[in-house]
């Protein structure tokens, strides 16, 4: 292949380096009025009354607006319309939206949101799992859901549970904690919106321009033609810029309201109320395995703590227990999942979307049943790895698996076995796996997830995709897919993305989906444009790589007129055939395996990480130096998760909604890191491509806290792990308590009895591309 | 009081030398640097994070030393010369930074990219061969999400190499 697999520029890589690139708070259009949004100081209060007649009295103030004005309920889910743009009944969290101003300055703005006067009936607030479990001492945060502050409940069995205990040799129990944290993106969230000829343009920093588009026709009361969302250039994502948020809502309506330009660019404190992070997950897993160390039975129950709203929490919740099954053969598996209603900023996906929490505890509970029964945990690890083309026991149809190679380069690369003990010095390993792309869309339809349009003229080659590149480089791959097939260089392929009025659909950026599925599209759009630059070569008696592209271009065009093509991609249905299935899905599973060497400080708890080696089955790297950036800007937030990122909150308040406060790693925390690329061409990626974003974020916390424990002997069960809770672990170490720092139980939670579905045939029989699956 | 703004701000005329152009202004005292190069300017090369001294995202050169724009005020900076990244290149030609940041994938989403040329440029410019510690630490203070700063360590480097 002449451009797929080179470690070509991204590109947009001039525009990004000369400060071209316009994000969407650099749109500066005549006569722009700016939008500030009054938010809730309660965690949880009535809304009496809101009196709106002073801020409207304030010169350059041109609108007010308030939940009247935009009563329509949105949400990312069908399940879980449960959000306004401003609330006019009920505050749910420090920071929940209410009135919204536009004013011909900024600080008129928020002089005009101080001038609003809202009168509160403030309720008790609930802010911890175990709270929301307890009946409401006022009432319950919203109205659906239930018992109590419980959100959504999810209780499966797959296979023989009792039995595959009953024929263990060894079982054990571990209740972990991951804390929540939030994606932090450089970028402030941003959105532009115009109303023009009763029609509402919005330029935002957003990852889903098509589910932007749906929830602003659906509060706007427009039809979906007459709104147009264009994705600006993106500051970062991470799953934060993935729901449909309130101030892209409020500015199409200060918009219309006004009829000119509206910008709001949230402040960083306003990011942290954003939120739509990581949940904070408590956990408790118990596992059987024979004398060799297979597991014979899993159950697993999670408690997610999902903030004041549905956000993507139902399919988180099914998340933090779908893909334990995908890396280890788990022949029977009884999951019981729990999220629950806090007075806190929503929680929802971030990169691994209610995957990294499960992982995390998966891979140490093995490595503490490995010690109990004296066996290497890697190899306790390796004895129960899946193979390829195989089926796991809750329906996930697992085709290219490059685990055990995975394992090899880390472990082989780090010198793992012959590593150097005690001084505090200590390594890890663990492994993971993510989707390529979630096999179903969020809300049912049968039509395709992404869309490709390729226009040629004359020499010139474009490419329309409503794909949004987030940074991560989905514009690369794109251009460099049309480019290979047609013969060209990437950056001879002129794009369109991510604008409703001009691209066809493409879902966005989330679940690790572009690659796989645009990348398709793209590549039966640019086949089917070969195709006719060769009958029409051909056609002449030439051969198509003995003209340049511009004369095959002039021939085709002149045998078949304006020169288009079309390709698309639908995931196959390979759901299983139960309630819940169509969480875990994928086309293609990437495969992780990370090593982390550390030292530990016994006397202050302080980890320092030297270095990490990782290893990441992408499939096929269709340009490896943006492989190589996806794994090590995961490698670098997995650290910051497993070392010190918190969404923490002290009286209902965020405890630290700054960038100063908030910790993330620095250029001086960030240990090097050693990549290596693993290929298994996985027989329905583009080019034999599976996703490179997420995955490898998974196995770093694991990794770092069994190297912890390899350093000091002691055991942190939560994330992040920090001076104290190492300094703690140790001291009751001392004391000759269990050496461990960790949640002491999980609560009892009244889960409803499960739904035992029949495992599927364990076997694909070869066929990969089996479309048979009910959903 | 509530709700109150102060309609008659005090402006003064400021005079900078940005990116080589003498240019003369009318800005209110309170207004940011970073505030008077977006928007008075319009030069939105130069992107924010934190507007609190935090990020480093706003990072420009105020007479070749990276400062943080969200931070100064136009009475500070009467008569200095500042430096945003659209006067890193010369004409078309990127700096051998650019360059190299874009070979090397150092920029992924962008939004950091500015401040950290700046801050990179101002380095090598005080030391041309810098140790990989010795970047880190003059980098400290610019976070970025999106990388894990190794490949924005690696394209320094081979600029610094190039350079030499």
């Amino acid at each position: 292949m002449k451009v797929v697999g080179k470690a070509l520029p991204k590109v947009d890589a001039v525009a990004k380096v000369t400060g071209r690139a316009v994000y969407a708070d650099d749109m500066l259009l005549p006569r722009t009025l700016h939008c500030k949004i009054l938010r809730s100081p309660h965690p949880h209060a009535r809304i009496l009354s809101i009196d709106t007649s002073a801020a409207r009295r304030i010169p350059g103030v041109l609108a007010v607006i308030t939940g009247a004005d935009l009563p329509i309920k949105f949400g990312i889910l069908p399940v879980t319309q449960d959000e306004r743009a401003l609330e006019h009944q009920k505050v749910r969290y420090v920071g929940d939206p209410i009135a919204a101003v536009a004013a011909t300055e900024e600080e008129i703005a928020a002089a005009a949101c101080d001038a609003i006067s809202v009168e509160y009936e403030v309720l008790e607030s609930v802010m911890s799992i175990d709270a929301a479990l307890e009946p409401a001492k006022d009432e319950r945060i919203q109205e659906y859901g239930g018992p109590n502050n419980v959100h959504k409940f999810v209780a499966l069995e797959f296979g023989d549970v009792d039995g595959g205990f009953e024929r263990a040799k060894t079982t054990r129990e571990d209740v972990f904690f991951f804390q929540g944290n939030t994606h932090l993106p450089m970028e402030q969230h941003s959105a532009v919106a115009t109303y023009v000829d009763g029609k509402v343009t919005l330029w935002s920093s957003t990852q889903v321009v098509h589910y932007v588009h749906r929830a602003l026709a659906k509060v706007l009361e427009l039809p979906m033609h007459r709104i147009r969302v264009i994705g600006a250039a993106h500051g970062g994502g991470f799953g934060g810029k993935t729901d449909p948020f309130a101030h892209e809502i409020i500015v199409c309506k200060l918009a219309m309201l006004t009829g000119r330009p509206v910008k709001c660019t949230l402040t960083r404190e306003e990011v942290f109320y954003a939120h739509r992070g990581r949940h904070p997950v408590l956990m408790w897993v118990r596992s059987g395995v024979d004398g060799e160390g297979r597991i014979t039975a899993m159950h697993f129950r999670s408690a997610l703590d999902g903030g004041a709203y549905g956000s993507y929490g139902v399919a988180s919740t099914f998340y933090t227990g779908a893909l334990q099954t995908v890396t280890y053969d788990i022949p029977a598996y009884r999951f019981e999942g729990c999220r629950v209603f806090t007075n806190k900023p929503p929680c929802g996906p971030k990169r691994g979307h209610g995957t990294p929490q499960p992982r995390f505890a998966l891979e140490l509970h093995l490595e503490k049943i490995a010690h109990d029964i004296g066996l290497d945990p890697v190899e306790l690890k390796r004895r129960n790895f899946v193979q390829p083309n195989t089926r796991t026991v809750n329906w996930l149809r697992i085709t290219s698996c490059g685990l055990e190679e995975c394992t090899r380069k880390v472990i082989d690369a780090s010198r793992f076995h012959e590593r150097r003990r005690g001084g505090g010095h200590g390594m890890g390993f663990a492994i993971s796996s993510y989707l390529s792309g979630a096999g179903t869309a969020i809300y049912w339809n049968d039509m395709p997830h992404s869309e490709v349009q390729i226009k040629v003229d004359r020499g010139g080659v474009t490419a329309f995709c409503g794909a949004m590149d987030i940074g991560q480089g989905s514009d690369s791959v794109l251009a460099t897919i049309v480019a290979e097939e047609l013969g060209l260089q990437p950056s001879d392929v002129r794009l369109v993305t991510a604008d409703t009025d001009t691209t066809p659909i493409d879902l966005g950026s989330y679940s690790s989906r572009v690659t796989f599925m645009a990348g398709n599209a793209a590549l039966e759009a640019a086949r089917k444009m070969r195709a006719m630059l060769v009958e029409a070569v051909e056609a002449g008696g030439h051969r198509y790589d003995d003209v340049t592209f511009e004369e095959a271009s002039v021939l085709a065009e002149a045998r078949f007129g304006t020169l288009t093509s079309a390709g698309s991609y639908t995931p196959p249905r390979i759901a299983g055939p139960y309630k819940g299935s169509g969480v875990g899905p994928s086309p293609a599973y990437s495969y992780s395996a990370c090593v982390v060497d550390l030292d530990a400080d016994a006397r202050t708890g302080l980890i320092k990480v030297n270095k990490v080696w990782i290893a990441h089955d992408v499939g096929r790297a269709i340009n490896p130096l943006l492989v190589e950036g996806q794994v090590e800007g995961s490698v670098y937030m997995g650290l910051g998760e497993a070392l010190m990122e918190e969404q923490a909150f002290r009286k209902g308040l965020h405890k630290w909604p700054s960038m100063l406060e908030y910790k993330s790693p620095t250029f001086l925390d960030m240990p090097e890191v050693e990549t290596f690329i693993v290929e298994t061409i996985d027989p329905e990626g583009p080019y034999g491509a599976k996703e490179a974003g997420q995955g490898p974020l998974l196995p770093v916390p694991p990794a770092l806290c069994s190297a912890v424990y390899d350093a000091l002997g002691v055991w942190i069960d939560e994330i992040p792990v920090t001076p104290e809770k190492v300094i703690e672990a140790l001291r009751r170490k001392d004391k000759g308590e269990p050496a461990r720092y960790g949640p002491p139980r999980f609560p009892a939670i009244p889960y409803p009895p499960t739904i035992k579905v029949e495992p599927p045939p364990k076997n694909l029989d070869g066929h990969v591309a089996d479309q048979e699956g009910t959903r | 009081m509530r709700g109150e703004i102060a309609r008659d701000v005090e402006r003064i005329v400021l005079v900078l030398d940005v990116n080589a152009e003498r240019r003369e202004l009318l800005v209110p005292v309170h207004k940011t640097l970073l505030e008077v190069v977006r928007e008075d300017m319009q030069l939105t090369g130069t992107k924010h994070g934190c507007e609190l001294g935090e990020c480093g995202t706003c990072t420009v050169l105020v007479d070749g030393k990276p400062q943080l724009s969200c931070l100064l005020l136009p009475i500070q900076l009467q008569g200095r010369s500042i430096t945003t990244i659209e006067g890193m290149a010369t004409g078309s030609e990127l700096h051998p930074l650019q360059t190299a940041f874009g070979e090397l994938g150092a920029a992924q989403c962008g939004y950091c990219t500015p401040g950290i040329l700046l801050a990179a440029k101002a380095l090598l410019d005080d030391n041309p061969k810098p140790s990989r510690d010795e970047i880190r630490e003059a980098l400290a203070g610019n976070l970025c999400r999106c990388t894990g700063y190794v490949k924005i360590l690696d394209a320094i480097q081979l600029a610094a190499e190039r350079s030499a």
